[in-house]
């Protein structure tokens, strides 16, 4: 079913230069050519019959509803397929139309159940409309004959045409007798989501579909995206949520809070309570597309863990003390204030976290540099996207990705290095899959190999199969290829990058020690495919490279990135649509996180506490002297923490002893503690830590902004009221003024305001407009108004293009005889980071526990078969798996996700980092893997301890 | 905090610009990576561990903490 607020004008938008006019029932209209007869009625506001088609999809011609007749041409075309040309007469309403379309209806009739009142899609049914549209009134061949609709015959017998309820998904039942065979669901599978999973099985009245080779939906290759259950004219495909609660009564636009895409979603409602969540329409970075997270992976918001009451205790192995929200804001500030007493003002920071909105993030980082009165402040970028941030201002001067999503329609060449969009960003991976259909060429560099290498009617034209680690030896090997092969764009270089930086690296990166033939034994890819991988991306046109963490999480995280833009800037492909330099960002809010300013070392915008003019005018603004100095990164806090100079810490919507590596050793930072204040929506990791828990809400709760990958800005909507009593915001304000640090906003749009002010990429940002354009890419100042799309057009932000140096230094972390197998670790669709959301959402079904993945020969090797229990073994620790045998991985290289805290795959991370921003090594840890019968240690201390905090939970009174 | 720890730290911005043909910049390069990104405490602890003989500093991060030992002091003076 479709919004309840949309406008479906039947077929898709078309582009077009060239503009036709026609007349539609005496009606003249002006529509771009290729327009269909259909979606030119509907633009002139005149609504053609229809069932199959939808302007999500292609037209398709089937129904035979939205005949039409056109004078001078014979018979009855259909309005989905017939493009207007100029001059055309189109009569949408004649009583021959009339017939046809009713004697079509009676037969979909005759074949449909007659239950419209007890129906999920009642009110909002295609068919129920359209039988209403075209008059029917009788069907004259009755129900009795052959049906889909009835399990027995009239004689009693089975049906063989009857299938029942497929309720298999959790959060979508399929009803084939209300089936349709309109093939929605199919093409919506096909061309929206790019998985194949429906086909429309059997010929004629045999026709119907089916998951896979007639599976069960959740058997089948089904990703549960749930473009097929919108798509759905009738109540064939329907959320469980919609037939359990009826139908929504209003709608209100909101963001997504999962993955770095940002969808756009309107949650339907019925006063508080959400029916259902359904992608925008006009969602700049979705389309009206989503996963399955986004659409239906939001009850944890409303799950029985969440607390929304405020709690403190004196020790951690003490019973939790439940307490009004006066008394735990009075405590928190008057441990904050001891703490700065008595160990001095640098003793106490604050995180913040993606999972906050810029708002929040703003108030936290404030709260901090002018509150505490130092710049102990950071925030989970650190450990994901941080080495972007200083690579792309290093190189370009804007710490963002370059592009907007749409930029992929005019791609030639993608270049996916160390991300796996169809996992981690399905929306965008989605588009990714429609223009690599269209013939877009694609290179993959990652050690695994992800489901885009090969997907139904995709394949990758290179797959650098790299080993871990490698990233800056496979960038260099291909940018030697292009410098030696004279593949450079010399005029590009020559206008817009500094000529001595770029001589510089094209000596540098010239030099034989860098060519894929030298490089081979570190990358083990063979020379020839990076040959011609770096032909390819240098010559096949427009070419654009998308990167995710498994290229920022190294020991060489920043050189990498540094590396991809050197690549770009050789290649001239920056600076228009289809081309770039386009980091995946991983959690919903990582970039708007940054801007705001939540780096220990810089202002909102990416601009130095150092800088002593920037300095002023938020000294002028916060009415405060402002320290000038760095503060501590997130590992740095812990290094302090050990050692006893940093005891007080404020954490909103971050779960660091889970995400962040070496878990025992970010546990023993914690206990050394003497304030740890966690705002969250669960009892996370952390909290089990903390001394104080304030209640956070969800997204839904509140107003604010996100920004996604694309530096777009959109609104996040409050759709219902923060059953914690309050908005986060609110309560890090509080939290200010109790500190002694006034702060006086009403409204997060007022944060914004100042933000605005404060920011010269985001002087023309106010809500006011957010809401106006339905979202912003920034930079949006006097120069940009509206925003922009596309970066460094013309001219580079930093004026000229900077080449890098960008030495391989192979990472300490080496395989060696103890630990001979390399661990990397990621993420899959269906789970988000940390899992506190997902892990409370049915999406458990599809992965509900963290598995090692291991090649057949290094199980072989160790005697491990499928589902055996193994122990992972690292030099920082050791944890406990059950086997997954898969040649997606290569031989020395093993694989898990960490969305289960049981798993302890940071229990085996070490502490190596980025050389230039700490961000850890996720993706490289040399690990042992055996047969064993039994939990690690660890995980038994984990057990243990996470039973203790449980029943300390439990034990929580009202004092 | 624990100097073996700040040691790797330093080692590996060193090794970044070690790249750089004309080691002036690359030592100056080391001085004002750590000026800009570390923490003063951290800052003052790896100077004063250069001071003591600089155990496990590789011979460029030595030169870069002491350049920043030269721009820190000039400040702090």
């Amino acid at each position: 079913m479709l919004s309840i607020v949309d406008i479906d004008r039947g077929t898709p938008a078309v582009k077009s230069d060239k503009q036709v006019t026609l007349e539609i029932d005496g009606r003249s209209i002006r529509v771009p050519e290729g327009t269909s007869v259909m979606r030119a009625a509907s633009q002139a506001g005149i609504n053609i019959p229809k069932l199959c088609a939808t302007d999500m999809l292609d037209a398709f011609g089937s129904c035979r509803l939205c005949l039409v007749e056109i004078e001078g041409r014979k018979g009855y075309p259909a309005s989905c397929t017939t493009p207007v040309t100029e001059g055309m007469k189109v009569s949408t309403q004649t009583s021959k139309l009339a017939d046809i379309r009713r004697g079509v209806m009676e037969l979909y009739i005759s074949d449909h159940p007659l239950d419209c009142l007890t129906c999920p899609a009642n009110g909002h049914c295609e068919l129920q409309d359209m039988a209403g549209v075209v008059g029917l009134r009788e069907v004259r061949y009755g129900y009795d004959g052959e049906n889909h609709v009835f399990a027995k015959t009239k004689e009693g017998d089975v049906n063989p045409h009857f299938a029942p309820k497929d309720e298999s998904n959790p959060y979508f039942t399929f009803d084939p007798s209300k089936c349709i065979v309109c093939s929605r669901c199919v093409r919506a599978c096909d061309e929206v989501q790019g998985t194949f999973a429906l086909t429309i099985q059997g010929r004629g009245f045999e026709s119907k579909v089916s998951a896979s080779q007639d599976n069960a939906f959740l058997d089948s290759e089904c990703v549960s995206c749930g473009a097929c259950v919108q798509a759905c004219p009738t109540a064939t495909l329907s959320e469980n949520t919609l037939i359990e609660r009826g139908q929504a009564e209003h709608s209100i636009v909101t963001t997504c809070a999962y993955c770095g895409v940002g969808c756009s979603f309107r949650a339907e409602m019925k006063g508080e309570e959400i029916v259902r969540m359904v992608p925008n329409k006009d969602g700049h970075a979705n389309h009206g597309h989503s996963c399955v997270k986004g659409r239906f992976a939001i009850g944890y918001a409303t799950h029985p863990d969440r607390i929304n009451t405020p709690m403190i205790r004196q020790k951690i192995s003490d019973p939790w003390r439940i307490v009004s929200w006066d008394e735990a804001i009075a405590h928190v500030a008057g441990e904050f204030k001891r703490l700065q007493a008595k160990y001095g003002k640098f003793s106490i920071g604050g995180i913040t976290s993606s999972r906050c909105t810029n708002e929040e993030t703003y108030l936290v980082q404030k709260l901090v540099r002018a509150g505490f009165g130092n710049n102990n402040v950071d925030t989970c970028a650190r450990v994901c996207h941080s080495p972007t941030g200083y690579g792309l201002k290093s190189t370009m001067g804007e710490s963002a990705g370059t592009q907007d999503f749409d930029s992929i329609e005019y791609t030639d060449v993608v270049l996916v290095i160390g991300a796996n969009p169809t996992d981690a960003h399905p929306v965008f991976g989605s588009q990714m899959k429609q223009r690599l259909r269209a013939g877009a060429k694609l290179i993959v560099i990652d050690p695994r190999r992800i489901d885009l290498v090969r997907t139904p009617h995709i394949k990758a034209d290179y797959h650098l199969k790299l080993r871990p680690g490698t990233n800056v030896a496979m960038l260099n090997a291909l940018a030697h290829v292009i410098v030696t092969e004279g593949l450079v764009d010399e005029d590009f270089v020559a206008a817009r990058c500094e000529q001595l930086a770029f001589e510089k690296w094209r000596a540098f990166v010239a030099q034989e020690n860098h060519s894929p033939e030298a490089m081979e034994a570190e990358t083990g890819v063979p020379a020839a495919m990076i040959r011609g991988a770096a032909r390819l991306y240098a010559t096949g046109g427009n070419a654009a490279i998308y990167y995710g963490l498994g290229v920022t999480e190294h020991s060489q995280g920043s050189t990498a990135v540094m590396g991809i833009a050197n690549l770009a800037m050789a290649t001239g492909n920056i600076g228009r649509e289809g081309v770039g330099v386009n980091p995946l960002r991983g959690q919903n809010n990582v970039q708007g996180s940054c801007d705001m300013g939540s780096f220990p070392h810089e202002f909102t915008g990416y601009r130095h506490v150092g800088d002593p003019v920037v300095r002023a005018s938020f000294e002028a603004a916060w009415g405060v002297h402002l320290h000038d100095e760095p503060g501590l990164r997130i590992p740095n806090m812990f290094e302090a923490a050990i050692d006893g100079s940093f005891k007080g810490l404020y954490i909103e919507g971050e779960d660091i002893a889970q995400s962040d590596p070496n878990t025992q050793h970010v546990t023993a930072a914690l206990e050394a503690m003497e304030c740890v204040v966690v705002q969250d929506l669960f009892l996370n990791e952390t909290a089990k830590f903390a001394h104080v828990f304030l209640p956070g809400c969800s997204f839904l709760e509140k107003d604010g902004t996100f920004i996604n990958a694309e530096r777009r800005i959109s609104r996040v909507r409050k759709v219902m009221e923060p059953k914690n009593g309050y908005a986060d915001w609110e309560v890090t304000q509080w939290l200010a003024n109790a500190m002694g640090y006034p702060m006086n906003y009403q409204h997060p749009s007022e944060i914004m305001d100042e933000i605005a002010r404060l920011t010269p990429t985001f002087h023309a940002v106010s809500f006011e407009k957010i809401d106006r354009l339905g979202s912003i890419q920034w930079p949006c100042n006097e120069e940009h108004p509206e925003g922009t799309p596309v970066m460094h057009v013309g001219e580079f932000v930093r004026g000229k293009g900077r080449f890098m140096l960008t030495e391989y230094v192979p990472t300490s972390e080496k395989v060696n005889a103890t630990y001979p197998l390399i661990l990397t670790t990621g993420r899959i669709l269906s789970q988000y980071n940390v899992g506190a959301q997902t892990r409370r959402t049915a999406n458990v079904m599809w992965h509900d526990e963290d598995r090692l993945e291991i090649h057949p020969h290094d199980a072989e090797e160790r005697g491990i078969s499928e589902d055996d229990w193994v122990g992972i073994e690292s030099r920082a620790g050791q944890t406990v798996l059950r086997a997954r045998i898969s040649e997606r991985m290569q031989p020395g290289v093993v694989y898990t996700t960490f969305h289960f805290p049981g798993s302890g795959a940071n229990v085996i991370t070490t502490e190596n980092s980025d050389w230039a921003t700490n961000c850890p090594e996720y993706k490289v840890t040399a690990v042992q893997v055996t047969r064993v019968n039994q939990p690690s240690e660890w995980q038994k201390r984990y057990q243990a301890f996470t039973q203790t905090q449980q029943a300390l939970l439990d034990a929580a009174e009202t004092s | 905090m624990n100097i073996e720890r700040l040691v790797a730290m330093v080692n590996d911005i060193g090794r970044y610009f070690a790249a750089e043909p004309d080691e002036a910049l690359g030592v100056a390069g080391i001085a004002d990576h750590l000026k800009r990104f570390w923490e003063p405490g951290m800052r003052k602890q790896i100077v004063a561990h250069l001071a003591a003989g600089g155990e496990g500093l590789e011979p460029l991060a030595k030169k870069g903490v002491g350049r920043l030992a030269e721009i820190d002091g000039k400040l702090h003076a």
